[in-house]
């Protein structure tokens, strides 16, 4: 009892240690700002400072008014910080997903979406905002949320760490903010998907390694003997993109201020650059979300995972080769040539583990089919199963040289993306984010299965008008770059190739925007899901369908 | 038989199924494998790059350039790296070597061409051409989807500030001498006005360079007074894919072989 009442008088040690990094952090942020060389780097600088005096506020409230019983209780799980994180998902889920379609736009009609006095607007500035708001701050909130619920659950225990979880949380949602006006003002480093400058880097340094010691400290105190198989993805993607991020970012700043200059130069940090770029498709989009699907797809069909020896076997193997893959980026380039046909075997190789996890997720329905039918979250989970194995399909084509030839620098490679992004992250995404929401708001259903339905056939039709004019696009003017007239010159100049993909473009707009108009319907579908509503018309039909059981 | 192996399998998967340390450990073994092999020989490997004569780091304007180049995310839509394909010779001139993108930290081949390659674009347009296309790509190309930077003609470049980007650089293996540092702000100036003391600077580069012939010096956006980012970044442009003479390189060449 004696250490109760400490705690109740004095806080408990997580917030203390907490406490004690933003009071750091303040400090490191005010003296930065003072000395700043430049005016983006004060503004982020003063960013910093008022975000931990926010936090140091929050803690101080949150103490004072909370019962020091109830505030870590171990006798329940931590379910707030999944619903912060479903928030955080959605909102930058529709942030992203608009700055993608506005991107897609600015190519069809550059005279209507480009504003000449405002510069940061332009292409290239977006660009690396819709990258970093899909991928890091829509996909990373996710595969937080997410990670942190199939944790607890699995291991049967609350989070570790205290108040460590909401440092992770808020820590990353900062990052976040840095990274995306950081590219608003024109700083960045260039290396797509790593474009953050060294400053934010550092901060997510941080944020990382405290991520893996509470998602690490959660698994010491598991009450099951056996570390479930979505665990071993998610610590794959955890330790493995703090590697990354570490190696590749490594840089010099040029003074107290936004700039610096990567440490690698020329061939050897263009190598770096993309083992770890096709890496962070491995393993933040890759590995991460597999572990979404190997606890999202079970849970929901209420079936155990297929095999239990094929996630192990494809488990090690798609890790261990991933990590190879990179240099099929680099074909024909002045990378010495024994890189380029590495890399391009090992992506071939590549297609068998990534099958195997396809497998298994679909598998995982046997005898339970008949929720493909029933349940619109399901098959919206099953059919990004079945765009992760067309794009694992099709990026070993691309990896093959001549393929490549033809491919690369071309609109092919932008489909070839999106299909992956929108079809395998962004379904299993929402098909997570749906199931999350009834669960820990501990909602008997859905607000509307119908809009699900909606979500899914709009969805999943702006996706393949996306990818579809894509590849029309990209093997179009991959071949109008390379056609000889019968007098052996050069037939078309780059113009004409840019601008025989006008159609492309609308087609590609148009599939965009269905996407977006599909996520805007989910966001309604799980605040009502959250307030507890139930659309009334579902729920006199639901009563008056008999209870079919299917067929064995 | 198969059954066997795959109690084995399972028996052992145990260790790391059960202790998360291991876990992390056999994870951390398995994927720094393949980089390691694939990135840590490109350090000491020699013919990884082949010194070329002429490559030599950017002059302080160029170098701003470049960095206007990167803070407007260029790389994103133009690539910066001519494979050696029969088209892409043709359209764009000779391959690019790897000694071209030594000096440039990171490197910018980019991956995508929204808009043509320029790695060869150096000397190919005009300034004029170039200042006018960046103010309002449309006006000299009608179907062009390249945003406008009209803002950089009224920027002035930071002109004190470029001596930390030389010595940063330097201090990363840029073969910039104390005196290119020291004369950075001094050696801008000079290079967009023909009627300063730039000798010095030319001579300078040059002898990095091991070519004469490799530095521009010119009123680049046509305009008056202080160099504006218009001025740095078309001194950048013309100078892409230049600093090598392919009149004399020999790419057959024992030497130029891989």
């Amino acid at each position: 009892m004696g250490a109760n009442e400490q705690v109740r008088s004095s806080g408990d040690p997580s917030s203390w240690a907490v406490a004690i990094t933003l009071a750091v952090m303040a400090a490191i942020g005010l003296v930065a700002a003072a000395n700043a060389h430049d005016l983006a780097f004060a503004t982020h600088m003063w960013m910093v400072v008022a975000a931990a005096v926010v936090g140091l506020q929050a803690i101080l409230v949150w103490t004072t008014n909370s019962d020091p019983e109830k505030r870590f209780d171990p006798t329940y799980y931590d379910d707030g910080i999944i619903k912060a994180g479903i928030a955080a998902s959605v909102f930058w889920g529709l942030a992203g997903f608009l700055v993608g379609l506005v991107l897609a736009l600015q190519l069809t009609w550059p005279n209507l979406f480009y504003f000449p006095d405002w510069g940061f607007t332009n292409f290239g500035r977006l660009r690396p905002l819709h990258t970093s708001a899909v991928i890091f701050a829509f996909g990373g909130n996710v595969l937080i949320a997410t990670s942190f619920y199939v944790v607890q659950r699995t291991c049967r225990t609350r989070l570790a760490g205290g108040l460590w979880p909401w440092f992770v949380f808020w820590g990353y949602q900062l990052f976040i903010v840095i990274a995306a006006t950081g590219y608003l003002m024109g700083v960045t480093q260039s290396k797509e998907y790593a474009e953050p400058e060294w400053y934010a880097d550092i901060w997510l340094t941080v944020v990382w390694v405290a991520y893996l010691l509470v998602f690490l400290a959660t698994i010491w105190k598991r009450r099951e003997p056996h570390i479930y198989v979505a665990n071993w993805f998610y610590l794959a993607f955890i330790v493995t993109v703090a590697m990354l991020h570490l190696v590749n970012n490594l840089s010099l700043p040029a003074a107290v201020g936004s700039k610096s200059y990567s440490v690698m130069a020329g061939v050897q940090s263009a190598l770096t650059q993309w083992w770890y770029a096709h890496n962070a498709v491995g393993f933040f989009l890759t590995a991460g979300f597999l572990a979404i699907m190997y606890y999202f797809i079970p849970k929901r069909v209420d079936r155990p995972v297929w095999s239990y020896r094929l996630s192990i076997v494809h488990f090690w193997s798609l890790i261990f080769i991933y990590i190879w893959a990179g240099p099929h980026h680099l074909h024909y380039t002045a990378l010495p040539q024994w890189a380029q046909t590495l890399g391009m075997t090992f992506s071939i190789m590549l297609w068998m583990p990534s099958w195997g996890g396809m497998i298994n997720g679909l598998m995982t329905l046997s005898g339970a089919w008949d929720r493909l039918r029933t349940d619109p979250v399901v098959r919206m989970m099953v059919v990004s199963v079945a765009f992760y194995g067309m794009s694992t399909f099709e990026g070993p084509v691309l990896s093959i040289r001549a393929v490549n030839a033809l491919s690369h620098y071309t609109d092919w490679g932008i489909g070839h993306v999106h299909s992956g992004a929108l079809g395998w992250v962004g379904l299993i995404s929402f098909g997570a984010l749906y199931c999350l929401t009834q669960w820990v708001w501990k909602r008997e259903r859905l607000y509307s299965n119908a809009l699900v339905e909606w979500h899914f056939w709009i969805a999943s039709i702006g996706i393949v008008l996306y990818i579809a004019s894509m590849w029309v696009s990209g093997i179009m003017e991959g071949l109008m770059w390379r056609t000889y007239n019968e007098f052996g010159f050069l037939e078309y100049s780059f113009i004409e190739t840019v601008s025989a993909k006008y159609i492309s473009y609308i087609i590609r707009a148009l599939g965009g925007g269905l996407f977006f108009v599909g996520s805007l319907i989910m966001t309604y579908n799980l605040i009502r899901t959250a307030r507890g509503d139930v659309r009334e018309e579902e729920d006199a039909v639901q009563a008056a369908r008999p209870n079919l059981q299917p067929a064995e | 038989m198969a059954a066997k192996r795959a109690n084995w399998l399972m028996r052992n998967h145990k260790w790391f199924e059960r202790h998360s340390l291991i876990l992390v450990v056999g994870i951390l073994v398995v994927v720094s494998i393949g980089g390691i092999i694939e990135i840590a020989p490109l350090f000491y490997l020699k013919n990884t790059i082949e010194k070329v004569q002429g490559v030599r780091p950017l002059t302080p304007l160029e170098l701003a350039g470049q960095n206007i180049y990167v803070r407007e995310g260029c790389n994103v839509c133009h690539s910066q790296m001519v494979r050696p394909l029969r088209d892409e010779v043709e359209r764009y001139g000779h391959y690019s070597l790897a000694a071209e993108s030594m000096y440039d930290h990171p490197f910018l081949w980019g991956s995508k061409r929204t808009g043509p390659d320029l790695a060869r674009v150096g000397g190919k347009y005009s300034d004029e051409w170039h200042r006018q296309h960046l103010i309002d790509p449309r006006s000299l190309v009608p179907q062009s989807i390249m945003p406008p930077y009209a803002f950089l003609a009224g920027r002035p470049v930071e002109v004190e500030a470029v001596r930390a980007d030389l010595a940063a650089l330097k201090a990363l293996g840029v073969p910039y001498t104390d005196e290119m540092v020291a004369g950075a702000a001094e050696h801008l100036l000079q290079q967009v006005d023909v009627d300063s003391d730039f000798e010095a600077m030319v001579d300078a580069y040059s002898v990095v360079a091991g070519r004469e012939g490799t530095v521009i010096v010119r009123n680049f956006d046509g305009a008056p007074g202080a160099p504006t980012e218009l001025d740095a970044v078309i001194a950048y442009l013309q100078v892409l894919g230049s600093f090598v003479d392919f009149s004399t390189y020999e790419a057959g060449d024992v030497a130029n072989r891989r």
